[in-house]
Order: structure tokens, then sequence, then C-alpha cells
């Protein structure tokens, strides 16, 4: 039988334009408030120098953002907490510069851009802003990239003995590739996980074979922002069981023949 | 510093390269100092420089269930998956342990985003062509997605993208899940094609050699880049006690720049401590080391300082001057190199370098060389700073 990983949640963080850190998102899934209309389409991402900010793209400008927002509320620097970046798609509006500029004109393809258009752009900078010289990862699992990484990063945090932070971004799709990645709004969340928790809120992590149905979507809000991208679905899942503070159960497809299956106790 | 861990068995693995398909190729190119560099013929205007490019991959065709996968980096994977005996060995690991109980990690830095810049380049009224209209193989995931499904593993899938190192960190994420028993073995490997980003992009940051790549010679002046697929299946060393184990892995961030390294290697060597640790033994037994050794300036100024960590008997060579850079891959094919170097006591040589930097020339294997080698290490290390190191035996070395 499949083991059991239990961890806690010490922090979270989370940003979509309307509700830009964990206590709005929060009270937009218990249907206490609304997207607040008209506010800032970027996330603040203070954590970064601004000369990186400036150059950094959308995506680690946003997983900047939940990352410092997820560890101010554990309370733990950075600089030695292990991270694991997931993101399904990566930084799309950089591959759409990156193709275009080669079917034109190649020699001209811009340097920084290129550097940036790996998956690990989110993580370099985040260590680079944050002195985290402890491991950083960046993966994907496609449409389980949020249950995958969740998974990489609770069996990190359980085989290492250590805490770790994990985040999930996507940003807004553009370009020809758009109709490819599907994905309309940028949205991230991060979460602290920690072996030894025991005064936070736990999951219960075990992997079951047969697959899991999709999870209910969650209010109406947010069914924008999930989109076409079941990642944020997946998140967003997590986050309201997280948001109503009761024990609950979760499962998420996790790949053609497993559901990864939560329990959550508040 | 981490604590012991117990080694895991590889139970098959294989690389195919510009070297050629499969370990007989590799091991003899190793063994007779004969690179695969080539002059580049990749895309539609190809840059000056050499490339270390499959042959056959463009003829290597997918079976009928599996078309829609169909794109340069995918066929290279599935030519990988052809060599050495791997398809049965991962038939026979799910036969034993269920679907659901082997894993797969898989290292990529670019996956199949060259079929992304063809359908750029054909692009019809501002859509892609409908023969690419694919949303699967236009996202990073599209290997391992692809090779869960031709391999029918269905246990934990995740494909790891850190750049040039991202085929080394997948031993260490795969030694997790079946340390915690979340799986009984685990694929790993990494696949990397040439496609046009790469070749403009590191083209763009004046990285990329003229001609054929020299690592560690005072006269280096760049990257060769190249395609590989490699792949490795690791269990339990008890079920199998005379093959080669992976006994040790570290993982560092350099906190320092996005495409160069930080300057006094600290950053690298946190990376191998931590591996060291983990298998239990100190620097002194390591008896062959597979550099990173890019050839950049850069690059292979850091990676020297860390030699005298170790013995002047440790041998040590990049091995790029055969196969180019191979990115994302390149951690996996230089793990199955450290495995035949074990596996026939054959130390590979640095190819490529005719002046050692002084710093490194103790410990630079310039010619191939019979010996022993009961421990090997791998360096790899990737943009963002992004490091990982490494450690495989031969079986009962520790005991």
């Amino acid at each position: 039988m499949s083991t059991m990983l239990q961890i806690g949640v010490t922090g979270i963080g989370a940003w979509l334009q309307g509700a830009p850190d964990w206590p709005s998102v929060r009270d937009v899934l218990l249907g206490r408030r609304d997207l607040a209309a008209d506010a800032p389409s970027k996330p603040a991402a203070s954590v970064l120098p601004a000369a990186e900010r400036r150059r950094a793209p959308d995506s680690v400008r946003l997983a900047a953002e939940v990352a410092s927002q997820a560890c101010a509320m554990a309370g733990v620097g950075p600089a030695v907490l292990p991270c694991i970046f997931a993101s399904t798609h990566g930084e799309v509006a950089i591959t759409d510069y990156v193709c275009e500029t080669l079917a034109q004109a190649p020699l001209e393809l811009s340097p920084t851009k290129f550097h940036n258009s790996v998956l690990n752009a989110p993580a370099g900078y985040w260590t680079i802003a944050t002195g985290c010289t402890a491991p950083s990862s960046a993966v994907t699992a496609y449409r389980r990239s949020f249950a995958a990484g969740l998974l990489e990063a609770v069996t990190f945090a359980c085989a290492e003995g250590a805490p770790v932070l994990f985040a999930s971004c996507d940003v807004a799709s553009s370009g020809p590739l758009a109709e490819m990645t599907r994905t309309t709004l940028a949205f991230g969340v991060a979460l602290v996980l920690a072996p030894d928790a025991p005064d936070n809120p736990r999951l219960q992590l075990s992997l079951r074979g047969g697959g899991a149905d999709e999870p209910a979507p969650t209010g109406l809000a947010l069914r924008r922002v999930a989109g076409d991208n079941p990642a944020n679905t997946h998140a967003l899942a997590l986050l309201a069981a997280l948001a109503r503070a009761q024990p609950s159960r979760l499962a998420l497809p996790l790949s053609s023949g497993l559901s990864l299956d939560m329990e959550i106790t508040p | 510093m981490p604590a012991r861990i117990e080694p895991l068995a590889i139970t098959a693995y294989s690389a195919t390269s510009a070297l050629g398909c499969g370990l007989a190729a590799h091991f003899d190119a190793l063994r007779e100092g004969r690179g695969g560099l080539r002059i580049n013929d990749f895309s539609c205007a190809p840059l000056d420089c050499r490339v270390g490019r499959v042959a056959g991959v463009e003829d290597a065709t997918l079976p009928a269930p599996l078309e829609h996968w169909d794109c340069r980096n995918n066929r290279l994977a599935w030519l990988g998956l052809q060599q050495d005996g791997l398809h049965d060995a991962i038939a026979h690991a799910v036969g034993r342990y269920g679907a659901t109980r082997v894993a797969l990690v898989l290292g990529t830095s670019t996956a199949s985003v060259g079929a992304t810049e063809e359908a750029y380049r054909r692009l019809d009224g501002g859509r892609f062509p409908a023969d690419l209209r694919r949303p699967e193989i236009h996202t990073p995931h599209s290997l391992t997605a692809f090779v869960a499904d031709a391999t029918n593993i269905s246990g934990p899938a995740l494909t790891i993208s850190t750049a040039c190192s991202s085929s080394a960190k997948v031993f260490a994420s795969a030694a997790r899940l079946i340390r915690l028993g979340l799986a009984d073995a685990a694929l790993v490997g990494g696949v990397d094609t040439l496609c046009e980003s790469v070749l403009f992009g590191f083209h763009s940051l004046e990285l990329v050699s003229p001609q054929a790549c020299r690592p560690f010679d005072v006269q280096r002046d760049g990257i060769s880049i190249g395609e590989a697929a490699a792949f490795a299946l690791l269990e339990r060393a008890e079920v199998a006690p005379d093959v080669p184990r992976l006994i040790g892995y570290g993982e560092s961030s350099d906190a320092y720049h996005m495409s160069a390294p930080e300057p006094e290697g600290r950053g690298a060597t946190a990376a191998l401590d931590d591996a060291l640790a983990r298998a239990g033994i100190d620097a002194a037994r390591v008896d062959y080391v597979n550099l990173h050794g890019t050839a950049t300036l850069k690059n292979d100024e850091v990676e020297a300082k860390l030699l005298p960590r170790f013995p002047t008997r440790t041998r040590a060579s990049s091995t790029k001057g055969f196969t180019g850079h191979t990115l994302g891959a390149a951690g996996a094919l230089e793990a199955v190199i450290a495995l035949l170097a074990i596996g026939h006591g054959v130390v590979p040589p640095n190819l490529g370098c005719t002046e050692p930097m002084p710093e490194a020339a103790a410990w630079l294997a310039l010619r191939p060389a019979r010996q022993a080698i009961d421990i090997a290490l791998s360096n790899s290390f990737g943009f963002g700073g992004n490091n990982a190191c490494l450690v495989f035996s031969r079986a009962g070395a520790l005991a």
C-alpha cells in the first residue's frame, strides 16, 4: 500500500487581479466579497529589487509575489528555504516573443529574453533576490502541474526533513500560442509546507489507484480564473478547503492511473 | 549535512547522442577519443558553428497510436527508448511492481519547443497550421507525457526543467519518491533536441564557439550545442545485487545571476558536499569526475576551483567535446557516461583540450585510459544558478 505523507501548511500566498493576497482570495472563496474592480493588473512583487522587477517577466513577478506572501505568513526567511516552482505553461509571452522573432529575424533575439525563457526563471530570480542557496526547482506536468508539483514539494519536505516553499503560477497567454495554452488570466498560489508543524493546518496525502474526477469548480467569481487551466482549478480547490477551515477531503487527478488524495485538517 | 542514503540499483540505462545510438556506440567513441561534433546544418539559416546532431532522428517514426505526439524531441526520445533493452526492462518493472508503482521523472530544457517554432514559421491566417494544432506538444511537459504513453508507466509523472541541471535533478526526485515508498521503481532521464531557440539564444549571449568546443583549454571560447536522449531505471538495491548504484545526490542554488555562475563556486561546492555526505564518502574516494565543463570562459574557471577538493589521482573530464552541450539532457547523458566509466574501467578523455588551464591540468584526463573506477561523480550546473551533483558506484564498492 502507498505511504501517507503528513505535512503542515505554515504559510499561504495567493494573487489574482482583484484579490492580491491570501486574505482577499479567502474572502472571495467564502463568498464574503467580490473581486475588486479596477485593481492593478500586475502584482507588486516588492521582494524583487527595482531593476530586476522592471526586467522580470510577468510569471517571475507573480511567483515572487505569492512566494514572499507565504514566507511572511510562515515567519520563515526565504534564504534557507528549498523552493519548488510549478507552472503549466511557463512564460507564454516570452515563448511567443522568441518564436515570432525566430520566424522573422533570428539574429535579433534578445539575450535577456532568452535567459528569461527558461522554466526556472522564477526560481532563478527568487533565489537571487532572497539570497536563497538551498535547492530550487522548476517543475511541470501539463494539466496536472499543481498536483504533481505539490507531491514533489511534499516529497522533498518529508524525505529531506525540511520545510519547503511551493508555488504554482500561470500567467495570461498571448499570441498565436494562446490558442494552444488557453490560459486567460494570471493566477498564483504559494504554500510553505513543514513536516513538523503540529499547530498548523495539516494535509495528509496519499496516492490512490483509479484516478480522480475533476473537482467541482469553485465560486462563480473564480471560474474565469480557472479558465481552461485545470492546474488553477486544482489550486483553487485546495485553497477553498483551507479557507473553509473544516476537516475535508480532496482528490486531484495525478496521472493516468493515480489520484492524489488529501485529508485536510484545520 | 544530510544523512547517508540507501543506494539505489540502476537496472538499465542507455544514451543516444551525436556519438550514436546506445551504449556500445558511446563506449567505442569514448575509448577511441572520437568526437561527434559536426558543422552546423540545422535550421533554415544555420549559424557558423559545430553541433552535436543525432543521425537518424528525422527518420525515426512513432507507432500509429503515438503519432499525435510526433515532433523532433519525441522522436529522439523514442529512438533512445529502443536501445540497450530499455523497453523490455521498463516493461519488466511495470509487470513486476504494477504500472502505478513506477514513477517517471524526466528533465528537459526546451521539450518540443521546436514544434512551436515551426508553427510560428508556418502560421496560417494567424493560427497554428492544422497539423501542429496539438496543444499537448506545445507544453514543456510534452516529453514526459509522451514517454508515459509510450511505456505505459502510470505512477507519479513529473518534468523537471531547470535548464542544464534538469536531468541530473531527476535522479534526486526519483530517489525521494522511492525512499518514501511512493514508488518501487522510477524511469529517469533527459531529452533535449536541437532547435532554433537554443542555437540563436546562446548565440545572442555570445556563448557559442565557432569551432568544436574546447573544455578547460586556455583558448576555450564557448559551447557547442548538442542533442541527446538518456535514460536510467532505478530500483531498490536488493533486487539487483550486481548492478551499479546511485549513492548520492546534492542540489543547491547560486543566488547570484541568471546566466553566470557565482565566481567562487560556492553553490557548486554546496551541491558537491551534499552529494558526498549522502553517499557517506570523502572526496578522496572519488575515482572519476564527469565535469559540467561547457567550455565557456566562466563555467570552466569556476568549476576548476572545485578540483582541489579531490586528490590528483582522481581523473576528471568534460565529455562535451564529444557530444556538445546537450542542455536539459546533459545531466542524464553524463550520468550514463559515468556509469560506462564504472562498467568498463575506462576514463573518458576531455576531448578538445590541447592546452589545459593550469589550475585544472593535474586532474584532467586528456587521453583515454584504462583504470578501475569504483566511484564516479557527475556535475551539472544550469541557468538561474541551479546546481546538481550525482555520485555513482560499482555494486559493492561501499561495502
